[in-house]
């Protein structure tokens, strides 16, 4: 398995594209994965569904609550990730609301997740002030937590930065998940800011859902994030989403090498 | 500024929030030591919001129920018509002189969102209020209410539509518009500071009860109890009380169906620790951590977590928490109105229902406060509902 510092190869954008688990089911979810990785995927997110994804536009939500339906649990998840590690090489991540891991046991949790071959957790409600308790139980340092830096993060973009682990996932705009018309580029500011002290890699996400956007923030960036452009296929082709998701995702990545 | 009540509350939020949050706890600590902005805020709840509330003698309620003295704690007489106005002229003005120029606010029945409404329409901000799309139908009266106080209300269709999904879409909100927003959180709850300055804003609650006790009755009570939801006029009431360790507190939640049913809101009873709307305390939760679908007939006792200030006093052993069930409250409601000629919020009712079980067995000398948190004309109609009688305009 590769490293997440690997998979930002030099002269080339990684592409970390995110997909809710057990949306519509865990055996598509396992088929889109191995899809996006053969199309140019350097890190897939798997996103543990929540009740409640504060963090989450409309398209995310709705994806949760498919994949809650179809009985999609933690265990389920962890499986699925033991499965995927046999057949693909690229790290994996979970995205993940601190709740369900609280729930499970931090320790047990990460231990599992080390186990699956799980590379690193993304906890959009757990900010780097609250992550002493998460850190100090973690069973394995091999499975990254990877901070977030935002637009409104200032100066604590730089601190948080010198903790990082694996990458730093930078949220393009204020705002929740979900495909936006325009993007600005005030993170752009904030990645300067970080890279001035730090080698971290950083990636772009929140909003990113075409090729343009992606070469767009890809300027600023050592890669992007793409998440509900991809999820809003999986609504619509649900079982039948291989397909579409595959032209998407090449899409992105030969935009990203042009 | 302490961000913890033992091991409970914390900020577990989305980066994009951490600044808004830092910043109001700086202008917090500067603020709640101001003169100025304390003179101002004495000068709004004296004379716009009415207080101090008054502290009446019970006196049928206590012949009838035979034991302890009962007295109510008459938050229901505040303008708006319950203890949330405390709360949000406090907050109201306390994002003016941040500089901000809208307010947005989560409401289960209504109550925190009419009073945040009130507060805009008088300061002069825009103000946008999140409502569980059920509960816009179960207190419709509060919706135009709100309406006509200038404020726009928003129907939320996620989740379950009501108080937590309200919470959900007021943080969403909060997330895509900082800078000139200030998210007016209505209870004990939510990411450090929030439920510190709620608690501060409600204290004023159980400051005014130990005064009036000590006036009208020569001592401290023997028993204060509120209802809880995320617990705002619980933590008011509580708070002045704490190290007076004579002092009962009880905290009546919403137990809806039964805390042994699935159709039941009673955290206490029935949850469990966890991490949920940027606090650590406790939530009623499935084996899978994902938050449970609650219920309650009050709207706003409709919420699967409880404020981590109560969740301390709860692990300390220094707060009792008990279950009421729908049923117990709606009796309360209509004994109430019936004894003392004075409806109390369903919210209310549930404090007024558990005490109404302890009284009779209580010795005389028992001095027992309730806190009237509300008024109960927005539950009229639906009390009439539950009781199978139909309503015509």
């Amino acid at each position: 398995m590769k490293s997440i510092r690997e998979a930002f190869a030099p002269g080339r954008k990684a592409l970390i594209t995110f997909i809710t688990g057990g949306d519509p089911d865990i055996e598509t979810t396992e088929k889109l994965v191995l899809a996006m990785a053969e199309e140019g995927a350097d890190i897939v997110e798997i996103g543990i569904p929540f009740s409640d994804p504060i963090a989450e536009g409309p398209v995310i939500q709705d994806a949760d609550e498919r994949a809650l339906a179809s009985g999609t649990t933690l265990d389920s998840l962890l499986a699925l990730a033991a499965r995927l590690r046999e057949k693909t090489d690229i790290p994996l991540l979970f995205m993940t609301y601190l709740n369900p891991v609280y729930k499970y046991g931090i320790a047990a949790f990460t231990a599992r997740c080390e186990q699956a071959g799980i590379g690193g957790l993304i906890i959009p409600d757990m900010p780097y002030e609250e992550a002493g308790e998460f850190l100090s139980r973690r069973a394995s340092d091999k499975v990254a937590l990877i901070s977030m830096v935002t637009p409104t993060s200032a100066r604590r973009a730089a601190e948080i930065a010198s903790k990082a682990e694996g990458f730093l996932y930078c949220v393009s705009s204020l705002g929740v998940t979900g495909v936006r018309t325009t993007l600005g580029s005030e993170i752009g500011e904030v990645i300067g800011q970080v890279k001035a002290g730090s080698d971290i890699p950083c990636a772009v996400g929140f909003g990113v859902s075409t090729p343009e956007q992606a070469v767009a923030m890809g300027a600023i960036s050592d890669g992007v994030i793409i998440g509900s452009a991809i999820v809003r296929i999986v609504a619509q082709h649900g079982q039948q989403s291989e397909a579409p998701v595959r032209d998407f995702v090449r899409g992105v990545r030969a935009a990203l090498d042009a | 500024m302490k961000d913890r009540f033992g091991p409970y509350g914390g900020r577990f939020i989305p980066e994009t929030l951490m600044s808004a949050v830092l910043e109001l706890e700086q202008a917090y600590a500067h603020y709640k030591e101001d003169p100025a902005f304390n003179a101002e805020l004495t000068e709004l709840l004296t004379n716009y919001a009415g207080r101090p509330s008054s502290l009446y003698y019970a006196e049928k309620m206590t012949r009838d129920l035979g034991g302890a003295r009962i007295w109510l704690k008459r938050e229901d007489l505040n303008h708006t018509g319950s203890h949330k106005i405390n709360n949000v002229l406090g907050q109201v003005l306390l994002a003016k002189k941040m500089g901000k120029t809208r307010v947005i606010a989560e409401t289960g029945a209504g109550q925190h969102g009419v009073a945040t409404a009130t507060a805009a329409a008088l300061m002069d901000m825009e103000c946008e209020v999140f409502m569980g799309k059920e509960d816009t139908e179960r207190q419709a009266l509060n919706v135009f209410r709100m309406e006509l106080l200038g404020s726009k209300v928003n129907a939320v269709t996620s989740g379950t539509m009501t108080l937590k999904d309200a919470v959900n879409a007021a943080m969403r909100e909060w997330v895509s518009r900082i800078d000139d927003t200030h998210y007016v959180l209505g209870s004990v709850m939510g990411p450090h500071p929030f439920p510190t300055i709620v608690r501060d804003f409600q204290a004023i609650i159980g400051r005014e009860i130990k005064a009036q006790m000590l006036a009208q009755a020569g001592k401290l009570p023997d028993i204060v109890a509120a209802c809880v939801g995320g617990g705002s006029n619980a933590m008011g009431t509580f708070f002045d009380f704490i190290e007076d360790t004579s002092v009962r507190l009880i905290g009546c939640e919403a137990a809806g169906e039964g805390a042994d049913t699935p159709r039941t809101a009673a955290t206490i009873a029935t949850g469990s620790e966890g991490v949920f709307h940027g606090m650590k305390s406790l939530f009623c939760q499935d084996e899978q951590g994902q938050i449970a679908p609650v219920y309650s007939i009050s709207a706003g006792l409709d919420y699967p977590g409880i404020g981590p200030e109560h969740a301390y006093l709860h692990s300390i052993g220094r707060a009792e928490y008990v279950p009421v069930t729908d049923e117990e409250s709606v009796v309360a409601f209509e004994y109430l109105s019936r004894t003392e000629g004075i409806i109390p919020a369903v919210e209310s009712a549930h404090a007024v229902a558990y005490v109404m079980k302890i009284a009779p067995a209580l010795p005389a000398d028992t001095d027992v406060v309730i806190t009237l948190s509300g008024r109960g004309d927005k539950d009229v109609a639906q009390i009439a509902r539950y009781r199978g009688i139909t309503l015509e305009e």
